[in-house]
């Protein structure tokens, strides 16, 4: 009979692909995150939900069985602040990043060749100009279910991520996303408004602002421009709804997309490396009075950056991209020690936020390979995070801290179908991803970690089909 | 463990002592005379200063013996401590920007500075631009955040710059990475810089207004929508209002005059001339106004507006009656501002307290902190450098730098800690090695990407 039903599902594949939806998997370890680990269970997903977990549930007679004898079940991981699906976009990352982009520039366009001439445009002459915002995007609007890296995460085990444009200071506003292979980019939108991603890369260029490039060319001028937005658009608010009271004899507001899109996100995300910047930014996150995220969190080991973040009770979002030596040296170079030291502990700040009780999630930062997302998670535990606790900040903790946590983030009743399936602990060397559930559909990871640069990733396969 | 205990007290007790005092040291208190003997300090002021003061039991002992003290240095003009460049030089009026967003508590330079008997700077933008960044005066506390380096209840300032820096932007030299000349930023020319000085007081005035027939508004009983703040505007307002400083680059003598007549019409005062090499051709002028002057003891000729300058500028213009300060600018220099004073001794015959005030009392008078700061005096802050020497001396070294009445710097622990500080990195870099090699021997499972 199942023979049957998969070789007429293999005759119409595409129809089946969206009719016949349910598969349960069975006999399997079940670490559901945020309840307790069954050790032989049974997960049912139907029509993209998760309609059934537990260790005394049956496998529907329609389902698609996956004998999970020897096989562990996760919640599909999520990348908490990525790039995944927006081709072009520089990876997010607190500062470091090449010069960004001009006024104007689009965060979905790839970055044009060398050749290219660079696009005749006026440089800015002060935070009127809007420079380098783009507040108004929106991440969902810029997706493309083709960018090669959607599969390559997946093969490590990612499902989800909440992806931002992030060229410019005000770079627009994050959506939260399935990575399926979708035909059109808006089924893989899980929830849009995600925050406004700020970031403040002057300091890294050097600062100065000479040589033709406009308003700000300094860490202090990008701050400045962020203080005088937010209170521009306050009054912008002010006046608005002054002008929608009463219009008759007062002078029409101008419209303002950059204040438009600073007005709607309700949160932002600030770049915080060092433990001056956290400081520095936990108090600007005030100032502003924005329910903020700082991002990147580098120095996060410092017991002085735990107790602020304690104190300030703001989520983190530590990236796994962890400090590394520099390459090929100057052999004359000599390092301070807070570089050194940094390097040596970087990777033992989740585990004391986590002894601290700050929320936090961790984002691959540029990372997309299977091993090296693998490797840094791993760093993370050696450095005394238990795997627990890192399989939560990969999935539930990125759910509660963007407000999803009713959808995804862990294996229950009513969450969407996103799943990990592997032979072996995750994050173990050894751990093979055996396949991995979106949407309630599943992708099987190639045998192979294809090299790097993409090319063709995994091949995405509907219950009892191939698609 | 009552013996843990009691050494926990003592490793402490320099830092949470309430009251100290420093014993049998030659003090130079520039407002008062030399004396010889003891500083009593309660709660970071300083209680008492003489030739017998008597010492609680309780009080935490420095024993000073063949040693100086002086007001700790304070230097008028610095640009440490910055994170993400001290310019924005994109635009001929940056006052919207504020060093108090972006000060690194971190920087070494603060604590290089400190051991050179520095306590207090005045931290400024830099002069790229007519109209600079707002300024901000910290205390060299090395090991605070950056709140806690803040010079609580100083004055804040505003940078204004005159001359060739400024107007260099406006005529750029040179290609980008592009190839594209890069775009020129006015002003290009004195005149120009002259008039992005006075467009700005005029947009000023205009935003003033604004905001007092809102507030008139207000206070009639009208609710009218308030106008829009600008950032950019506010500091110009508050230096027409008076409560904040004008700290003024310039070098030749005519642009200092030019500013002197723009202050004149839009009616607010220069607190401070930054550099005013020329100043001594125009010390009478100068004084007239009541601004003050920081400049260099013998640094000169770095550019051409730079060349027409005398080591006899300082005293030339305190003995017209200008209130001068010598500073650094620089954070070498930073680090032997002492020295700096002495060598007005040299050029010019200042007495050693007209020297010494050039680098204590007299920039405390123009950053507006001398009632805490500048002289050892009973109810100052306790902020006190102790030399080895006589400090004036090119030989002389701090042994101890206190800042509200703790010790920031000890030449003897610094030494001490600097042994195990080295073996902490040799450890770590050794560390890291290790690793590398361990990565190295494990085989890739894949070809390298």
């Amino acid at each position: 009979m199942n023979k049957l039903t998969t070789a007429l599902l293999l005759f119409c594949a595409c129809a089946a692909a969206q009719t016949h939806t349910a598969v349960a998997i069975r006999n399997a370890k079940i670490v559901p995150v945020g309840g307790p680990v069954l050790s032989k269970g049974t997960v049912v997903i139907r029509d993209g939900l998760i309609v059934d977990v537990g260790e005394n549930v049956q496998a529907p007679p329609d389902a698609a069985v996956v004998e999970g004898e020897g096989m562990t079940v996760y919640p599909g991981l999520i990348d908490a602040l990525s790039t995944w699906g927006i081709p072009g976009a520089a990876a997010a990352a607190a500062g470091g990043r090449g010069a960004t982009a001009g006024r104007g520039a689009t965060p979905a366009t790839p970055a044009p060749a060398p050749a290219a001439p660079a696009a005749a445009t006026t440089p800015s002459r002060g935070p009127e100009d809007r420079p380098q915002t783009t507040s108004w995007l929106n991440a969902a609007d810029e997706l493309s279910p083709t960018d090669p890296r959607i599969a390559t995460a997946r093969a490590a085990g990612f499902t989800s991520a909440v992806v931002f444009p992030t060229r410019g200071i005000f770079a627009g506003q994050g959506a939260i996303i399935d990575l399926l292979s979708a035909e059109r980019p808006g089924a893989m939108v899980v929830a849009q408004g995600a925050g406004q991603y700020i970031s403040l890369t002057a300091g890294g260029r050097g600062g100065g602002g000479g040589g033709g490039g406009g308003f700000p060319g300094s860490l202090m001028g990008e701050i400045a421009y962020v203080r005088q937005v937010y209170l521009d658009a306050q009054h912008y608010a002010l006046v608005k709804e002054a002008y929608a009271r009463s219009p008759r004899g007062m002078a029409r507001p101008e419209y303002d997309r950059a204040l438009e899109g600073v007005l709607e996100s309700k949160r932002i995300l600030l770049p915080a490396g060092r433990l001056v910047e956290i400081d520095r930014m936990l108090r600007f996150a005030a100032e502003l009075k924005q329910p903020a995220i700082l991002y990147g969190v580098r120095e996060g080991y410092r017991p002085e950056a735990v107790d602020l973040l304690k104190k300030a009770g703001a989520p983190v979002l530590v990236s796994m991209h962890w400090p590394e030596p520099p390459r090929d040296p100057d052999p004359e170079l000599v390092e301070s020690l807070r570089t050194l030291q940094t390097r040596d502990q970087a990777a033992s700040a989740p585990a004391l936020l986590r002894k601290a009780g700050v929320p936090f999630a961790l984002y691959s930062d540029g990372l997309d390979q299977a091993r090296d997302l693998q490797r840094a998670v791993k760093k993370a535990i050696d450095a005394g995070l238990s795997r627990d606790d890192a399989i939560r900040a990969l999935t539930l903790s990125p759910a509660e801290i963007y407000g999803v946590a009713d959808r995804l983030g862990s294996i229950e009743k009513g969450k969407i179908g996103n799943l990990v399936v592997t032979r072996g602990d995750l994050f173990d060397d050894r751990t093979k991803v055996e396949m991995v559930f979106v949407d309630g559909v599943k992708y099987i990871p190639p045998p192979e970690t294809p090299p790097a640069g993409g090319g063709r990733g995994q091949t995405a396969e509907t219950p009892g089909g191939v698609r | 463990m009552k013996k843990i205990v009691f050494a926990a007290m003592i490793a402490l007790a320099p830092l949470s002592a309430q009251t100290v005092a420093i014993r049998n040291a030659t003090i130079l208190t520039v407002t008062k005379g030399t004396i010889k003997g003891d500083i009593l300090i309660r709660d970071g002021k300083i209680a008492e200063v003489g030739e017998k003061v008597l010492i609680p039991g309780d009080a935490a002992i420095i024993d000073a013996t063949g040693q100086y003290v002086i007001p700790g240095l304070i230097d008028c003009h610095s640009h440490i401590a910055v994170d993400g460049g001290v310019n924005e030089g994109s635009i001929s009026d940056s006052s919207i920007t504020n060093i108090k967003d972006v000060i690194d508590p971190e920087d070494i330079a603060i604590y290089r500075a400190l051991a050179g008997g520095v306590t207090t700077a005045h931290i400024l933008h830099g002069s790229a631009n007519s109209v600079g960044g707002q300024t901000i005066t910290l205390k060299m506390r090395w090991g605070k955040d950056a709140q806690g380096l803040i010079f609580e209840g100083a004055a804040p300032g505003l940078k204004f710059a005159l001359g060739e820096n400024p107007k260099r932007s406006g005529n750029p030299t040179g290609r980008t990475a592009t190839g594209a000349a890069p775009a020129a930023r006015y002003p290009a020319t004195r005149m120009g810089v002259e008039d992005v000085i006075r467009e700005s007081f005029t947009e000023a005035k205009a935003y003033q207004a604004e905001w007092s027939e809102y507030r008139a508004k207000v206070a009639r009983g009208e609710s009218p929508i308030p106008p829009r703040r600008d950032l950019r505007l506010d500091p110009l307002v508050e230096i027409l209002e008076g409560t904040r400083m004008v700290h003024c680059h310039g070098y030749r003598a005519d642009e200092l005059l030019m500013m002197l007549h723009v202050s004149e019409d839009f009616g607010f005062k220069i607190s401070v001339f930054v550099h005013g090499l020329e100043g001594y051709k125009i010390a009478k002028e100068i004084a007239a106004r009541g601004a003050g002057v920081t400049t260099f003891s013998d640094w000169w000729a770095y550019k051409v507006e730079a060349m027409d300058a005398i080591p006899y500028n300082a005293a030339i213009l305190q003995k017209a009656g200008v209130l001068v300060s010598l500073n650094s600018d620089d954070a070498e220099l930073m680090r032997h501002l002492n020295i700096e004073a002495a060598k007005v001794m040299k050029y010019g015959g200042l007495s050693e307290s007209e020297a010494l005030a050039m680098v204590t009392i007299n920039p405390a008078k123009q950053l507006r902190i001398d009632r805490r700061v500048g002289s050892i005096e009973a109810g100052k802050d306790a902020d006190l450098a102790i030399y080895d020497k006589y400090p004036l001396s090119a030989s002389a070294k701090t042994v101890k730098v206190l800042i509200d009445g703790t010790v920031y710097f000890d030449r003897e622990k610094a030494l001490s800690e600097a042994a195990a500080k080295q073996t902490e990195r040799q450890r770590l870099i050794e560390k890291e090695k290790q690793n590398q090699q361990q990565n190295r021997q494990q085989p890739a499972r894949r070809p390298s990407a």
